[in-house]
């Protein structure tokens, strides 16, 4: 298990690596590293053969969006209409979901490598033009991305007839300004557009088909990408070689909260289990002071809650799905045995309120009751109504049985992912999702802080 | 004065130049005056509306949905704080209010020297490093409010000027495509198959 300094949170092991493998170099930034390294490797093997064969490859090889979703990319690329030009590329930087921390440290450690697999996705797809979309609070990433630019320019590697091929696409990057519903990948086109970043109508359901200025438009996540230079120099039989047949490869995850040490770690896909991840000795090695483990979100703070009643679950989205919840964005938020929980859902659910665009009434008003309802409840002033009232208000955005895990003590059965919803992206369903986990879970922590205050006795008016 | 000077103007038509369809750049626009003046002022939004075409209402529109542009001046320095669950569980909310102490102003306020504005932020994906803050959105992980205390000092003292340039300047190295490298913008009006494509076919 080795640190280092300059990838803070970043925890390397005895595992393979696809995407960090430079993280152990303080200079990993720079070209001259980075092709010191295999850089560019996989852009000449992709070069080399036709645009269809290297989307056969990330076809074959499942590389699954590493976004939220889970959407397979090689699928997404051939959503676009045939035959209908130009198509952009446009690259999703903006992380920003609570817990969720490893597409910043790609783009701080390894830009060429994002830079890389920019360039493979517009060769195998044909997209005609780039746009690096990095969230606007990330000055490191914007210089680190912004000088890998100039360095692949300048070498030939970006731009005009690429390493001297018919091969031509501009990178352009650009910055964004702060707005966490940016991440949705329709807002995230509209925010480029030079607009408000408000998530479009759908359908469309996919920006293949009509995205960035009406044209066909891949929407892919940093650390999607950043496989993509791995999958071309060493091909699909030894990308599918690690993990498993429906989740190869590996994937980021962050561990956060009261875990004894907290971290950034590349797992193998589809077999490590969040034991291994919570207890293991070669990532967080138990909880914080020896404490029992009261729950844990395992996929962002979008995701329904588990307990530790699902600790034997692996990291594959499907059996994650079954089980009420979903992986997400591989971040996971760990809180023990002392973890005040209906204030603990207040900190979720105040950040989905205050990132709600606006545009749809059930997010909009319900995400602010939700927050208001819930601060009540913390402050010692809520009444018994109010978590009848949190339901309530909660199904207004997501009509239905919203899922959960399941629980023996409770004697409950999981309800599946995905919910039912009422607003045009996810924003408004995740500000309900801490509550309903929260409030299915744990109802007795809410039921002792409304206790206390009917307790408090009422003098009638004269 | 508070349009953009000759050679942010020069930077602007630049950035402008990177993108197919000249709206596009309002964001990056509003970020260059942000930086020029240390918030974002309604000529400057004039100004960003006659070089995109569009509306200064339309830029208003837009700057005014993203939390990083300011239309008033702000300290030198912004102090932002996470608040969200990964920090919350581990000091979080207590590192906000040891802030507000030692500033002597609730988040959203300004030191009355104009050194530090104080914001409590959400999330900004450096959550195993909780709890976490940023300065002029550079890092800072796992603060103790020791460590806090000497932040403060350090950034009053200047000692950190090298590493933290003054607020509105986000990134100290920009792009430049070169003009002899540049593959050139593809407008969605020309529904031209890329040459790479075509060769396949």
């Amino acid at each position: 298990m080795t640190t280092y300094p300059w990838a803070a949170g970043y925890v390397a092991g005895d595992r393979p690596q696809i995407v960090t493998a430079r993280f152990q170099y303080e200079d990993s930034h720079t070209l001259e590293r980075y092709l010191a390294t295999g850089g560019y490797q996989g852009l000449r093997a992709a070069l080399a053969k036709p645009a269809a064969s290297v989307h056969d490859d990330v076809k074959g090889a499942t590389v699954l969006g590493r976004g939220g979703a889970g959407f397979p990319a090689g699928t997404k690329w051939g959503l676009t209409p045939a035959g209908k030009f130009p198509r952009y590329l446009v690259v999703n930087g903006d992380e920003s979901e609570p817990g969720t921390y490893k597409d910043r440290l790609l783009m701080e450690c390894d830009p060429h490598q994002l830079i890389e697999g920019c360039l493979i996705a517009c060769y195998a797809a044909g997209l005609s033009q780039c746009f690096l979309y990095i969230r606007g609070e990330m000055a490191v990433a914007h210089e680190r991305v912004g000088r890998a630019l100039n360095e692949a320019y300048a070498a030939g590697y970006v731009g005009k007839n690429i390493l001297g091929t018919k091969f031509s696409v501009d990178i352009a990057l650009h910055w964004g300004a702060g707005a966490y519903v940016v991440g949705e990948e329709t807002a995230l086109i509209e925010s480029l557009e030079g607009k408000r970043g408000e998530p479009r109508l759908k359908p469309p359901y996919f920006p293949a088909a009509i995205g960035l200025y009406g044209q066909p438009t891949i929407v892919n996540n940093v650390e999607t990408l950043a496989n993509l230079p791995w999958l071309l120099r060493n091909g699909v039989e030894a990308y599918t070689a690690i993990g498993t047949q429906t989740s190869p490869g590996t994937r980021m995850v962050a561990v956060s909260g009261h875990v004894k040490r907290p971290g950034v770690f590349e797992i193998i896909n589809g077999t490590t289990t969040f034991r291994d991840l919570l207890y293991g000795e070669e990532f967080c090695g138990g909880i914080r002071n020896g404490n029992d483990l009261k729950a844990f979100v395992p996929g962002g703070g979008s995701a329904p809650w588990f307990t530790p009643e699902q600790l034997d679950l692996p990291f594959e989205g499907r059996l994650v799905g079954a089980a009420g919840s979903m992986l997400g964005s591989g971040a996971i938020m760990v809180m023990d045995s002392t973890t005040d929980i209906p204030k603990a859902a207040l900190s979720l659910t105040r950040f989905y309120a205050h990132e709600s665009c606006g545009q749809c009434t059930p997010c909009r008003e319900g995400g602010t009751w939700l927050e208001r309802i819930l601060s009540r409840i913390c402050d010692g002033h809520g009444t018994t109504s109010d978590l009848d009232l949190l339901i309530e208000v909660g199904t207004s955005i997501c009509p239905g049985d919203f899922p959960h895990a399941s629980s023996t003590k409770l004697g409950l059965e999981a309800t599946p992912f995905p919910y039912k919803m009422t607003t045009i992206c996810f924003v408004g369903p995740s500000a309900y999702a801490p509550v309903h986990s929260a409030l299915t879970l744990f109802r007795e922590e809410f039921e002792a802080k409304i206790v206390k205050r009917t307790s408090i006795p009422v003098t009638v008016g004269h | 004065m508070s349009r953009l000077n000759a050679a942010n103007l020069d930077l602007a038509q630049e950035i402008i130049g990177r993108y197919p369809v000249a709206r596009s750049a309002t964001i990056p626009l509003l970020h260059l005056s942000q930086e020029q003046n240390g918030y974002v002022t309604r000529d400057a939004m004039q100004q960003i509306a006659e070089l995109v075409d569009c509306t200064a209402a339309e830029v208003y529109g837009t700057a005014s949905f993203y939390e990083m542009f300011k239309f008033e001046p702000i300290g030198k320095f912004c102090v932002n704080i996470c608040r969200s669950i990964s920090c919350h569980l581990v000091g979080g909310d207590e590192l906000v209010e040891h802030a507000e102490h030692v500033l002597g102003i609730k988040p959203g306020g300004t030191t009355a020297d104009g050194l530090f504005t104080l914001e409590a932020v959400e999330c900004m994906a450096a959550c195993t490093e909780a709890p976490t803050l940023q300065v002029n959105y550079r890092h800072r992980f796992r603060v103790t409010h020791e460590d806090f205390d000497r932040l403060i000092d350090d950034l009053r003292a200047g000692r950190l000027d090298g590493e933290i340039p003054p607020h509105g300047t986000l990134a100290r190295e920009r792009q430049h495509i070169p003009a002899d490298r540049a593959a050139g913008n593809v407008s969605p009006d020309t529904p031209i198959t890329p040459a790479w494509m075509e060769a396949a076919q």
